[in-house]
């Protein structure tokens, strides 16, 4: 998969390595400094010190220049967070409701979704708004992080600059399960976007027909999508894409043990994720709330599906 | 000294065992006692640390629950900073050093110097009670953010109330050093002649005086909130978390410097009685410390640069937070200075002093990324974080504090550790320093966020790494302080000086008489004059 990235990474990624690399020569300048003496007047080569006379030209020096020099490091990263702050009049706006522990998204038409899909290069706008507690809203990948303070209306502005997935985290600690406040941005081109934001679905149009699967909206609702991606690739959870028929490993008690994935294993791993995990992955995955017989049913014959 | 009084060790009061040391007004058997508190609790808050690392080895929810682990970190950071970094160098080698760097017999306020260990020590019980009773250790990280800690059923109300207490102890002692400073100092001690450990203290207790009752009161606001339900920070009624943020941080940034600056006190000493050589800008260093102190309350607010307050503000945080690292820098170029055309000998001090200065240059630059606003937006709250703060606070404090005890121990003792399991030790704590947090710091820029029971796969390896090293660490300090309990059964006794060192606490007995001098000295010269490679 292609690693989504935005405006801000570049903005920022240039910042940092400025700073990065202006510290490492400092660092490299200071230490040798020391070492060098260190060795160069060790008592057993140097037995008397030497008087050396205080210079006030040599402490203003070296007040003097590093304070030009943080001030242009200031400069450098005032400017890139401008950039990130001010909005361009046209984004599309996006809601986001932080609660304990995920995300939801919603769209000013109206749709809602828990992955956040959004159009390439096009200013999107992130308005925050949290229900219970402070959350962060942290995407890595775009460099991008603001808290989610009930109460307060805080936002966030990128314009994707490359299409793929990123994670989305929570990055302000919310409580017992605030390592699982996860959820992804996706970058579509925008055609893609179109398509979907202007369907009933809540997904994607791929190479499947994921729209046509009734049990996508529904794992969507579920927020298995979260962790369980579509497109083959290793997430938090395994992909879903060709699961069923598959051999998996898994752990069951401790003990490894070889199964071919079926119904009767997908209908206990939607009621019992922790009695056998697939081999190296985490066991996290809580049991689906509210899952009635009918949801079972329609999942299951969705997995069937996904080749 | 033909006459040999009985050194403080040895009881002259009218208790016996035990009280004789709990009671005492002595600053030294008080400077004692605290070490022995903090070493303590120092070595819990390590072990919590690699149980936490533990967990850290897999992604998932094995080895223990996930509450287990928000207990974990909220406690291993309450214990390092409240009972271990704060009061560390100033309680325990303050009370100890500083009556004798100055030519005094004890300090202003002896009793109250007592008082001050007495609410040390209630504090940290309360802060243990609140782990062990109620509903369970509090969950909510060190920093008690609203709402969350307004609304956990955790037992947070107790452990702010310990914090609460333990800010006293804080207080009276700034209160003390202030006072002993200026009324207790020798004849011929004048202020430009004051060692820089004392300059630094002198410095720390300020803070410690300004700062603290701003702690004392937000948390008895968030006590009030948990207990009478007002609506001072929750916005659910009515309150602002910010509010609680910004006074948080009003303490809890210049606490930082509390933390720090004893240790750049510490360092100021043992490198020129290394290098049998005068300090060099001995104004600048007293000067910077001061500057620290002052432009360290003014940049509390870069704690928030993602909490939503306006672009002004963030700005204008992020240039002051800027402006308070020259001072630091200043110090560092002036001790690098001190080097050049010393007479250099690596002892056990000051190979931790070097190491001081090489970890809190790494701690100090990458704090540069914190300051400017852009990088900062991408490492905050993430381990980056945590692997920088621990480059400063571990890196630097606990390095200082470590040359501190390494320097001082046979002043206290009369004995001297073996310097080779040091060196051993010393190479084990640099290489699993390093491992540990450097590798924290790679995957917090690569958006691995703090406070994560369990993480996203693309991080393992360096999760990996990281617990590796903190296993090499651990070994390290753990040897370290063994070294130390050796060092007190089977320890060869020492001379008075057996550093050679210039200042005043050198001029007496090792470990010194209850009155410290046997005659009140006189001071004649500077803190660090050397004739001949000898103390002037």
């Amino acid at each position: 998969m292609n690693r989504a990235y935005a405006n801000t990474t570049v903005a920022v990624d240039s910042v940092f390595w400025f700073i990065a690399g202006a510290s490492a020569l400092l660092l490299l300048l200071v230490t040798g400094l020391m070492v060098f003496f260190a060795i160069k007047y060790h008592r057993s080569r140097h037995p008397q010190a030497q008087e050396t006379y205080e210079s006030t030209l040599l402490e203003i020096t070296w007040t003097l220049i590093p304070t030009a020099l943080v001030m242009v490091m200031f400069w450098y990263g005032y400017r890139a967070f401008l950039t990130m702050r001010n909005v361009p009049a046209d984004a599309l706006t996006v809601k986001v409701t932080g609660m304990m522990w995920k995300w939801g998204f919603e769209y000013p038409n109206g749709k809602k979704t828990e992955v956040l899909f959004v159009p390439l290069n096009k200013p999107v706008r992130l308005n925050l708004k949290s229900v219970d507690v402070i959350h962060g809203f942290y995407i890595p990948a775009f460099r991008l992080k603001e808290d989610v303070v009930p109460g307060k209306d805080n936002y966030l502005w990128f314009q994707p600059q490359g299409m793929g997935a990123a994670d989305i985290y929570c990055s302000q600690f919310c409580g017992l399960k605030h390592a699982y406040m996860m959820s992804r941005v996706e970058v579509l081109s925008e055609a893609d976007f179109t398509a979907w934001y202007t369907s009933t679905n809540t997904t994607v149009a791929g190479t499947l027909n994921l729209s046509a699967l009734p049990g996508i909206p529904l794992m969507q609702s579920k927020g298995c999508l979260i962790c369980h991606r579509l497109d083959g690739t290793r997430g938090t959870g395994p992909s879903l894409l060709g699961i069923f028929g598959r051999t998996e490993t898994v752990i069951e008690n401790g003990k490894e043990k070889s199964v071919v994935v079926d119904d009767a294993y997908l209908r206990r791993a939607l009621k019992e994720p922790s009695a056998e995990i697939v081999k190296g992955y985490a066991d996290v995955m809580p049991p689906v709330p509210n899952l009635t017989e009918q949801d079972l049913e329609t999942i299951v014959a969705t997995l069937k599906q996904l080749k | 000294m033909t006459t040999t009084e009985p050194s403080y060790l040895e009881n002259q009061s009218h208790r016996k065992g035990l009280a004789s040391w709990i009671f005492s007004t002595d600053h030294k058997r008080i400077g004692v006692l605290y070490l022995i508190s903090i070493l303590i609790f120092f070595s819990v808050g390590v072990l919590i640390g690699v149980v936490m690392r533990l967990k850290m080895l897999w992604p998932g929810t094995h080895l223990y629950s996930a509450a287990a682990y928000n207990a974990f970190f909220t406690v291993h950071g309450v214990i390092q900073i409240f009972l271990f970094i704060i009061p560390g160098i100033p309680a325990a080698f303050g009370n100890f050093i500083l009556p004798l760097q100055i030519g005094a017999k004890d300090v202003a306020f002896p009793r109250l110097n007592l008082l001050s260990w007495w609410v040390y020590v209630i504090g940290a019980l309360l802060a243990l009670t609140a782990l062990f009773s109620g509903n369970g250790p509090p969950d909510t990280g060190w920093s008690f953010y609203v709402p969350y800690s307004l609304r956990t059923n955790t037992n947070v109300t107790l452990a702010v109330f310990a914090a609460f207490i333990l800010g006293f102890s804080s207080i009276l002692t700034g209160l003390n050093f202030i006072t002993t400073i200026h009324r207790m100092r020798c004849p011929g001690m004048s202020w430009f002649r004051m060692p820089l450990f004392t300059w630094s203290l002198y410095a720390t207790a300020w803070i410690q005086i300004l700062a603290t009752p701003i702690l004392a009161v937000t948390l008895i606001m968030v006590m009030a909130e948990r207990i009478l339900n007002l609506g001072l920070f929750d916005p659910g009624r009515g309150g602002d978390p910010l509010l609680y943020q910004h006074l948080f941080w009003i303490y809890s940034h210049p606490a930082v410097y509390i933390m720090i600056l004893p240790a750049m006190g510490v360092v100021s000493d043992v490198i020129p009685a290394f290098c049998r050589k005068n300090i060099y800008g001995y104004k600048a260093i007293a000067f910077s410390s001061l500057a620290i102190a002052f432009v360290g309350y003014l940049v509390w607010a870069h704690h928030m640069f993602t909490s939503g307050m306006s672009n002004t503000a963030r700005m204008v945080f992020s240039l002051l937070t800027f402006l308070v690292a020259i001072p630091s820098g200043v110090k560092v170029f002036n001790w690098i200075a001190t080097m050049y055309k010393a007479s250099i000998k690596i002892e056990p001090p000051m190979l931790f002093a070097m190491t001081f200065l090489f970890l809190f240059a790494i701690g100090g630059l990458t704090g540069l990324l914190n300051g400017a606003l852009a990088t900062d937006i991408n490492v905050h709250e993430t381990y980056y974080v945590v692997g920088h703060f621990h480059y400063t606070m571990f890196g630097g404090t606990g390095m200082g504090f470590f040359a501190a005890l390494l320097y001082w121990f046979p002043k206290m003792t009369g004995k001297m550790y073996n310097k080779r399991t040091i060196v051993v030790a010393w190479a084990h704590i640099f290489v699993g320093f390093n491992l540990l947090y450097f590798t924290m710091m790679i995957m917090g820029w690569l958006g691995m966020p703090r406070r994560y029971y369990s993480y996203p796969p693309q991080y393992h390896t360096y999760h990996v790494v990281a617990t590796v090293g903190s296993w090499i660490l651990a070994t390290g300090v753990f040897m370290f302080l063994g070294a130390f309990l050796v060092a007190l059964k089977k320890g060869t006794k020492v001379a008075a000086n057996p550093w050679d060192a210039t200042t005043l606490e050198w001029k007496t007995a090792s470990p010194p008489p209850t009155e410290n001098f046997q005659t009140i000295p006189t001071v004649t010269g500077g803190p660090y004059e050397f004739k001949d490679g000898h103390p002037a």
